[in-house]
């Protein structure tokens, strides 16, 4: 990394430091540059890219009702990259929350048909079912941390296969008529019955798809894990591990404990995303929802550099650019997978800043990369 | 990561001869757990299962239906025997730490006997009085051909030293821009471009390995980020290439490679014909996997490979230009996940489809950390998930019945996942990368 150069670097610096605005700057440029060489793949199929990309802003913020709409589609992302970046922190990769939102999500729909929650005030309801959400992800994302505590099964091959498993007996679930499990029959297409309305979190805004209260709760989530993490003793606990799990281990750290609670912790925030998405957006449970969440979630971790608050403007970055392609699509005629090219260079951009400093001829060094996480497979 | 309860450790303290130590004076271990499991289904099997079966004459054939080669049998029987083996396994699992090997290859030998049970079990449970076997063979290793493929691509690369998340993305642009070159230079039925193409999607998938390798070897950005960069674009461009340039020429579908029959191979009675007759990239996967672990286990150049990804400041010190190495690994691999993209849309099916490859280079990589990084292994790891998913899909074809209760689909699609899952927890154990994994690397001046 960059620390050969830390020493000779000039102490000036240290005066210029208090309006350094390059780690807000650098971010930015990328993001131009990232829009840039998209601009010109569209310009590659014949369209003026400045046209289309002005359909992807309005899009993505033409009136009220767009925005709303952006941030709504952002939300269940809040989710699933802080549990991707709190078990990046413990040193895991959790390629599993794909899973651990499908577990969550059919809990907590199940939890929401049952009958005392008709009875029950909104004020009880509504926590019942975020736990619920929490528990069913918590124990899903619980599986691979106690394989990888107890037998060292790692747990990337672990969450892969769990994904897929949470994936067939989700759909088995609802699709199911003999014996009936979960499925509405009354239902067109396979999915849960509705939900109670008290356990339905309350709208902010009408929009397509709804902004519902899920919002708050998930950002409320971003702040305590950050505090956790920044604060705590368990939090320096999880950071110590992810960092060197052998220093730990002779500082006395009870490095399987540590693995077991971040999978825990990590399932059941992809849990609380997908009891937010089903009791806030749908009121129903349908695996199709929660495609991709997981595995933008990733992206989307990586993108903040797994710090908990940033996770919130990359995840309305996210959002928001898929909410906004399909009305690209429509008056440009620029097909959607546009956006996915410019957020994988967005990524791109953002972790290679080297590229960016050299492009905009930016003074300064290279921030490094991310110091946790990198160590591949073998930091066990 | 050491496991509180005494279990060996491979690679952290075995050094110390304090691995050893723990691993004797443990008293209920993993032997003893999987050991206890197995007796307990081997019970189950015996007193629960066997005397339930119905006890109607099944069989195994070996051959195509025209008058096939077959083996009668009784499931009841067989389910009997297969548990009461189960139960000895069992027993000599809790047999005293000396008798550990004794333990280990019977424990195996139960392992390798569910193969017959699931059949067995199977065929009883079900209507249909006979099924194929070497057919079941030949499904499982036309499966694992993309799984072993990237499995190599991810020791290239991992044995360099550098992490590759983006096998997935090395194969699905591959398999998209490989497709794309056909459906637009040969319309999609021309026998020189089909091949052309392959090549074309070989290239790209070494394209994409080369920026994994700049963005972590120059760049030295991190190396799951650069991976990921690669599966999200490569998602991203297929999308876009798909629905801006191959259907637009409305050769969507088109001719996918031609069997071909392996000389002499494809002679002998009875398997020959089902076994060493298909695919050519098919073919190709063996050739590769054999490749892969002569050059890097049995060449120099394999050897400096190896040394980069374990030691690259030692490496250097020999005189062995790390950096270079590492680019010429990195992208070798990325040609084979290449080679696996155009298995998919041109050996499988001809055709492209979005996200075709489905994860396929996700299990790809959990079969080589099955394989322990080795070639060999991570083939077995290929193989075994090849398995596993043709036998859930023969069994759902078999339309198997507990009582009144049709097994749902779901249960045999998760099949793969689910053994997997119970292979790599109970008898597996760590696996230790190649040390100086995902460290970027500076020459010394």
């Amino acid at each position: 990394m960059s620390d050969q150069n830390q020493p000779t670097k000039d102490s000036r610096r240290w005066v210029f430091q208090w309006w350094d605005l390059q780690p807000v700057l650098v971010p930015l440029y990328a993001l131009l540059l990232a829009f840039i060489v998209g601009g010109v793949l569209i310009a590659l199929i014949g369209v003026n890219p400045f046209e289309a990309y002005w359909a992807l802003l309005r899009g993505m913020f033409g009136t009220p009702e767009r925005i709303a709409g952006s941030i709504a589609r952002s939300v269940p992302f809040i989710g699933s990259a802080l549990a991707l970046a709190f078990a990046f922190r413990a040193g895991l990769f959790n390629i599993g929350a794909e899973g651990q939102l499908l577990a969550g999500g059919v809990v907590a729909a199940w939890v929401g048909t049952w009958a005392f929650m008709f009875d029950t005030p909104a004020v009880f309801a509504i926590p019942i079912i975020i736990a619920a959400g929490f528990l069913g992800g918590a124990v899903w994302g619980g599986i691979p941390g106690v394989l990888r505590a107890r037998t060292g099964a790692h747990e990337v091959i672990t969450t892969i296969m769990l994904n897929s498993i949470a994936l067939f007996m989700t759909r088995w679930l609802i699709n199911s008529t003999d014996p009936l499990i979960l499925r509405d029959t009354a239902a067109s297409v396979p999915r849960t019955k509705e939900i109670s309305d008290r356990a339905r979190l309350p709208e902010l805004f009408d929009s397509e798809p709804p902004l519902h209260s899920g919002l708050l709760i998930l950002v409320l989530l971003c702040v305590i894990v950050w505090f956790v993490l920044r604060r705590t003793t368990f939090g320096f606990e999880v950071i110590t591990v992810g960092t060197n799990p052998h220093a730990s281990r002779y500082a006395g750290i009870s490095v399987n404990r540590i693995i077991v609670l971040a999978m825990v912790l990590s399932g059941g925030f992809a849990g609380i995303a997908a009891a937010s998405e089903v009791a806030g957006t749908n009121g129903f449970f349908q695996p199709g929802t929660f495609a991709f969440i997981g595995f933008d979630g990733i992206a989307i971790a990586l993108l903040a550099r797994t710090n908990p608050l940033a996770i919130i403007p990359a995840s309305l970055l996210w959002g928001s650019l898929l909410a906004g392609a399909p009305l690209m699509q429509q008056e440009a005629d620029v097909s959607i997978d546009v956006v996915r090219i410019i957020q994988s260079l967005i990524l791109l951009f953002v972790a290679a800043d080297a590229i960016v400093r050299w492009v905009f001829r930016l003074k300064g060094d290279s921030t490094g990369s991310l110091a946790t996480g990198s160590a591949g497979w073998s930091s066990t | 990561m050491s496991n509180e309860m005494g279990a060996p450790l491979p690679g952290s303290l075995v050094g110390t001869g304090l691995g050893e130590e723990l691993g004797l004076t443990r008293r209920v271990g993993r032997r003893q757990i999987v050991g206890g499991l197995l007796g307990l289904i081997g019970l189950i099997l015996c007193f629960v299962v066997a005397p339930n079966l119905s006890s109607e004459t099944k069989s195994i054939a070996f051959e195509p239906p025209p008058d096939p080669l077959q083996v009668n049998f009784n499931p009841v029987v067989v389910v009997a025997v297969i548990g009461a083996l189960y139960v000895i396994t069992a027993v000599v699992s809790f047999l005293p730490m000396r008798h550990d090997r004794i333990a280990l290859i019977a424990q195996l030998v139960a392992s390798a006997l569910a193969v017959p049970l699931i059949l067995a079990l199977g065929l009883a449970l079900s209507d249909a009085p006979v099924t194929n076997v070497t057919n079941l063979f030949d499904e499982s290793l036309l499966l694992a051909t993309p799984i072993a493929l990237g499995a190599m691509t991810g020791l290239w690369s991992e044995h360099v030293g550098i992490v590759n998340i983006g096998i997935e993305g090395m194969m699905l642009g591959s398999a998209g821009v490989g497709f794309m070159t056909y459906a637009v230079m040969g319309s999609a039925t021309s026998a020189t471009w089909l091949w052309l193409s392959i090549l074309v999607a070989v290239l790209t998938g070494g394209l994409l390995a080369a920026l994994l390798a700049v963005l972590s070897i120059k760049y030295q950005i991190n190396q799951i980020i650069a991976g990921v960069v690669i599966n999200l674009f490569a998602l991203g461009l297929t999308g876009f290439l798909r629905s801006e340039v191959i259907v637009p020429t409305g050769n969507s579908k088109g001719v996918a490679t031609s069997e071909i029959g392996i000389p002499l191979l494809s002679q002998i009675p009875i398997l020959g014909e089902t076994l060493f007759t298909g695919g050519p990239l098919h073919f190709m996967m063996y050739g590769i996997v054999f490749l892969t672990w002569l050059v890097m286990y049995r060449t120099p150049w394999g050897l400096r490979v190896r040394s980069c990804g374990e030691n690259p400041h030692a490496a250097e010190t020999l005189g062995i230009r790390v950096i270079l190495t590492r680019y010429q690994s990195v992208i070798l691999g990325g040609f084979i996940a290449g080679l696996a993209g155009a298995w998919f849309s041109m050996e499988a099916q001809s055709g492209f489809e979005d996200n075709m490859t489905n994860s396929a280079g996700f299990i790809a990589l959990a079969a080589m950390i099955f394989g322990k990084w080795t070639p060999w292994g991570a083939f077995g790891g290929a193989l075994l998930f090849g398995f596993a998913r043709a036998l859930g899909s023969r069994l759902q074809f078999l339309n198997v019945q507990i009582g009144d209760f049709a097994i749902p689909s779901e249960f045999f699609q998760s099949l793969p996942f689910f053994v997997t899952l119970i292979v790599v927890a109970g008898a597996l154990g760590r696996a230790v990368a190649p040390a100086a994994e995902g460290q970027p690397y500076t020459p010394s001046k």
